[in-house]
C-alpha cells in the first residue's frame, strides 16, 4: 500500500480508538447520557473504507456510528460535543451519539433504526446516476440489519437501476445480545447479494488490506456502470454493544481472542515490516491523535448547553 | 383558465414542474408507461423519458427511503404511492427518517420530497385500500401534511409542495380524481400553505370540512340556507402548517362548529380541531363542538357497510342542528 494512503488509515484508526475510549471514560464519569455504541475493534473497515471516498461521495451510517463519521471527515471537537448534547455539536445537541450527519461532507447521516439507511444511500447513488457524477454512495450497516426487509429491498432496487452503491455489512457476530448464528441463516451474509444478482464478497474486517482490495474492486465496478456490490467484513466488537451493556451472552476468553486479532496494532506490525513506516513515525501518529481527541474533549466540555428557547427551531426549513 | 380534472391538473402541474426544474423527478408503482394507476402521470414519459418517470419496484420502503436520500442530494423527488394505505409499509422511512432527519441533524439536512397518492372510499377497496391517514403524519412531527379538495386546490398546492424544502404528505382522494373545474393556466400558480379556504361564508355555524366532506359540505349549506341556517364551510387545505387563525375567527363569529372527516373518529383530525377551537373560543361558543369521522371499525368492502361507518350526509346535518339546539 502507499505510503499516504496507509499513514492516514493508521492516523484515522487511531482518532477513531482513542475517541470512543475518550467516550467510555466520559460515560463513566456522567459527562454523557443516553446510548453509546462503540466501535472499538471495528476500526479499519471505516478508516480504509472511506479513505477511497471523496466529500462528494455519500454514506450513510448505523447507531454504532462514530468511527464512519470521523473517517469521513468529521471534526472530532463536533462530534464530541455532539455526544454530550452542547449546543457546539454536530446537531446542536438534537442528535447525539446516534445521529451525527455532515452533509458538506458526504455524510447523510448515522441512524438509530437498524438498516434504516440503507435505501437513503439508494438515494444517494440514485442521484449520481442522474447527475451522470462518478460519485459513489456506501452503506453500513450491521449484520443484524442484514435480517430486515428494506436491506434486500435496497439490493434489489439497486441491482434493477445498477446504481453505484456499495453495501458493507459489518459482521461483528451479534445483535446486541443474540449471537448471528441464532438470527441468520448463512454462515457468510457476503452470499446474500446473489439473491439480487449483486456480486457479494466476505473478508477479513479486522485486516485493513483486505478491506483496501475489495472495496477498490467495488468502487471500480460502482464508477464503471457495473451497479453495486455487496461486501462483508467479519469484524468483533470489543466492548458490549452499548456502554450499559453486562455482555452475559459471550466469555471473557473470547473478547480477549478477538483482542489480539487488533486491526490498529495487525497494520502497525505490517507496516514496519513492509517498511512503510518507522516505529517513531507510527507513535508520533498515535501521539497526535490521543492530542486531538484530548483537545476535542476541551473543546466539547467547555461548550455551552443548547438554548431550550430554541427547541423548536429545524422542525422545518421555514417554521 | 382551463376546465380540468382533478387528475389532470395534478398531471398538468407535474409535467410544467420537471420543465422548469431538472430535479424533479417523478417515480412509483406503475408510474411510467402505465401513467399511473388513476391517470396522474400519463404521458410524463414520453416527454421526460424513463430516468425521470421511474417505475419502481413493489418496494415502499426501499423506493421511499431512495426519494428521501436523493433528496437529501439535491433532488426534488415526487414519489407515487398508489394507495395512502402503502405509507404504513414504509413507515420507518417516512416518520423514522424523512420527517425527523433535518431536526436531528441540527438544521442540516434539507429533504425536498412529495410523497403523494390517494386514498379514501368510493370504490369498494375494502380495509386496506380505503384508510386515510392524514391523522398519523399530523402527529409526528417533521412532514407537511397536504389534502386537497378541488381541482384548481390541487394544482395550486401540487406546485407549493414539489417547490417546498420540506417533506410533503400530498394526500389525495380517489373519488376526486374525476371532479372538474377551472383551474388556471399560469404556470406560476401556487396555493400557499397554511392558509385555509373559506368555500363558503355564513354567520350561524362553522362547518370545517376535508376532502370529500367539502363539496358535501356547501351542498348541505345551500340547503339549509333556504331554512335560515347559515352556514360557514372551511377547508383547511393543509393540516401541517394549519391555518388555525380562520378557524378561530370563524367560530368566534358563528358560536357554533362542526367538525367532519373521513379519517377514523377516533383521535382523529377533528379532535385536534375541536381542542383548538374550544381552547381558543370557548367562551364565544354557544353549544359543545361537534365532530364526525369513522366509526372505529375498519373500512368495508359492501357499499352499505361502507356508507354505514363514514360520516352521511343526513348525520352532518343533524351534528349541524344539535349545535343550533334544534
Amino acid at each position: 500500500m502507499e505510503k499516504e494512503r496507509a499513514l492516514w488509515i493508521y492516523k484515522t484508526m487511531n482518532e477513531i480508538r482513542k475517541f470512543e475510549e475518550k467516550a467510555v471514560e466520559l460515560f463513566e464519569s456522567d459527562a454523557l447520557r443516553g446510548s453509546v455504541h462503540l466501535y472499538i475493534g471495528q476500526e479499519a473497515i471505516a478508516a480504509t473504507v472511506c479513505s477511497h471516498l471523496r466529500d462528494t461521495d455519500y454514506i450513510t451510517s448505523t447507531h454504532r456510528g462514530h468511527g464512519h463519521c470521523i473517517a469521513k471527515g468529521a471534526d472530532l471537537g463536533k462530534a464530541m460535543a455532539e455526544l454530550m448534547g452542547k449546543a457546539t455539536g454536530y446537531c446542536k445537541g438534537k442528535g447525539g451519539s446516534m445521529h451525527i450527519a455532515d452533509l458538506s461532507k458526504g455524510n447523510l447521516g448515522a441512524n438509530a433504526i437498524v438498516g434504516g439507511g440503507i435505501p437513503i444511500a439508494v438515494g444517494g447513488g440514485l442521484t449520481a446516476d442522474f447527475k451522470g457524477t462518478d460519485q459513489v454512495a456506501v452503506t453500513f450497516f450491521g449484520d443484524g440489519a442484514s435480517n430486515q426487509g428494506v436491506f434486500y429491498e435496497s439490493l434489489n432496487l439497486a441491482s434493477v437501476w445498477k446504481l453505484p452503491v456499495i453495501f458493507i455489512c459489518e459482521n461483528n457476530g451479534f445483535g446486541i445480545s443474540v449471537p448471528a448464528s441464532q438470527s441468520t441463516s448463512v454462515q457468510d451474509i457476503g452470499v446474500r447479494g446473489g439473491a439480487c444478482s449483486i456480486p457479494g464478497m466476505t473478508a477479513d474486517g479486522n485486516d485493513v488490506l483486505a478491506v483496501d482490495e475489495k472495496i477498490q474492486e467495488a468502487i471500480a465496478r460502482a464508477k464503471a456502470g457495473e451497479g453495486p456490490t455487496l461486501l462483508e467484513f467479519k469484524t468483533y466488537r470489543w466492548m458490549g454493544h452499548w456502554t450499559g451493556d453486562p455482555q452475559v451472552y459471550r466469555t471473557r476468553e473470547e473478547v480477549e481472542a478477538w483482542k489480539k486479532k487488533c486491526p490498529i496494532k495487525r497494520f502497525k506490525k505490517y507496516m514496519m515490516e513492509e517498511k512503510i513506516a518507522s516505529q517513531e513515525e507510527l507513535e508520533a501518529i498515535e501521539e497526535k491523535a490521543q492530542e486531538d481527541v484530548e483537545a476535542a474533549t476541551e473543546f466539547a466540555l467547555n461548550s455551552p448547553e443548547p438554548d431550550p428557547a430554541k427547541v423548536m427551531e429545524d422542525v422545518f426549513t421555514d417554521y | 383558465m382551463s376546465v380540468k380534472s382533478y387528475a389532470q391538473a395534478i398531471r398538468d402541474v407535474l409535467a410544467e414542474e420537471m420543465r422548469s426544474d431538472e430535479n424533479v423527478f417523478v417515480m412509483g408503482e406503475d408510474v411510467a408507461e402505465q401513467g399511473g394507476i388513476f391517470g396522474c402521470t400519463r404521458g410524463l414519459i414520453d416527454e421526460f423519458g424513463a430516468k425521470r418517470v421511474r417505475n419502481t419496484p413493489i418496494s415502499e420502503a426501499a423506493f421511499v427511503g431512495a426519494g428521501i436520500g436523493s433528496a437529501s442530494c439535491g433532488m426534488r423527488p415526487v414519489v407515487e404511492l398508489m394507495y395512502m394505505d402503502f405509507t404504513y409499509v414504509a413507515m420507518d422511512q417516512l416518520l423514522n427518517q424523512a420527517a425527523k432527519m433535518r431536526y436531528m441533524f441540527g438544521g442540516k439536512a434539507t429533504i425536498p420530497m412529495v410523497v403523494r397518492g390517494q386514498q379514501g372510499i368510493g370504490r369498494g377497496n375494502a380495509g386496506q385500500h380505503s384508510q386515510s391517514v392524514e391523522a398519523f403524519f399530523m402527529h409526528i412531527p417533521g412532514m407537511k401534511v397536504v389534502m386537497p379538495s378541488s381541482a384548481a386546490d390541487a394544482a395550486g398546492l401540487l406546485r407549493t409542495a414539489i417547490r417546498d424544502d420540506n417533506p410533503v404528505m400530498f394526500i389525495e382522494h380517489k373519488a376526486l380524481y374525476a371532479s372538474t373545474e377551472e383551474v388556471p393556466d399560469d404556470p406560476e400558480f401556487m396555493v400557499p400553505f397554511g392558509k385555509a379556504n373559506v368555500v363558503r361564508e355564513g354567520k350561524d355555524v362553522t362547518l370545517v370540512a376535508t376532502h370529500l366532506y367539502v363539496g358535501m359540505g356547501v351542498e348541505i349549506a345551500e340547503e339549509l340556507a333556504e331554512e335560515g341556517i347559515d352556514v360557514e364551510v372551511i377547508d383547511p387545505r393543509t393540516l401541517v402548517p394549519l391555518d388555525t387563525k380562520t378557524m378561530i375567527r370563524s367560530v368566534k363569529k358563528t358560536g357554533r362548529a362542526v367538525v367532519v372527516h373521513e379519517g377514523h373518529r377516533t383521535a382523529g383530525v377533528g379532535a385536534e380541531l375541536a381542542s383548538i377551537m374550544a381552547e381558543e373560543a370557548f367562551i364565544h361558543l354557544d353549544a359543545p363542538i361537534e365532530r364526525l369521522g369513522a366509526k372505529q371499525c375498519t373500512l368495508p368492502f359492501n357499499l352499505g357497510l361502507e356508507n354505514a361507518v363514514v360520516p352521511q350526509k343526513e348525520e352532518i346535518i343533524q351534528a349541524i342542528r344539535k349545535t343550533m339546539h334544534q
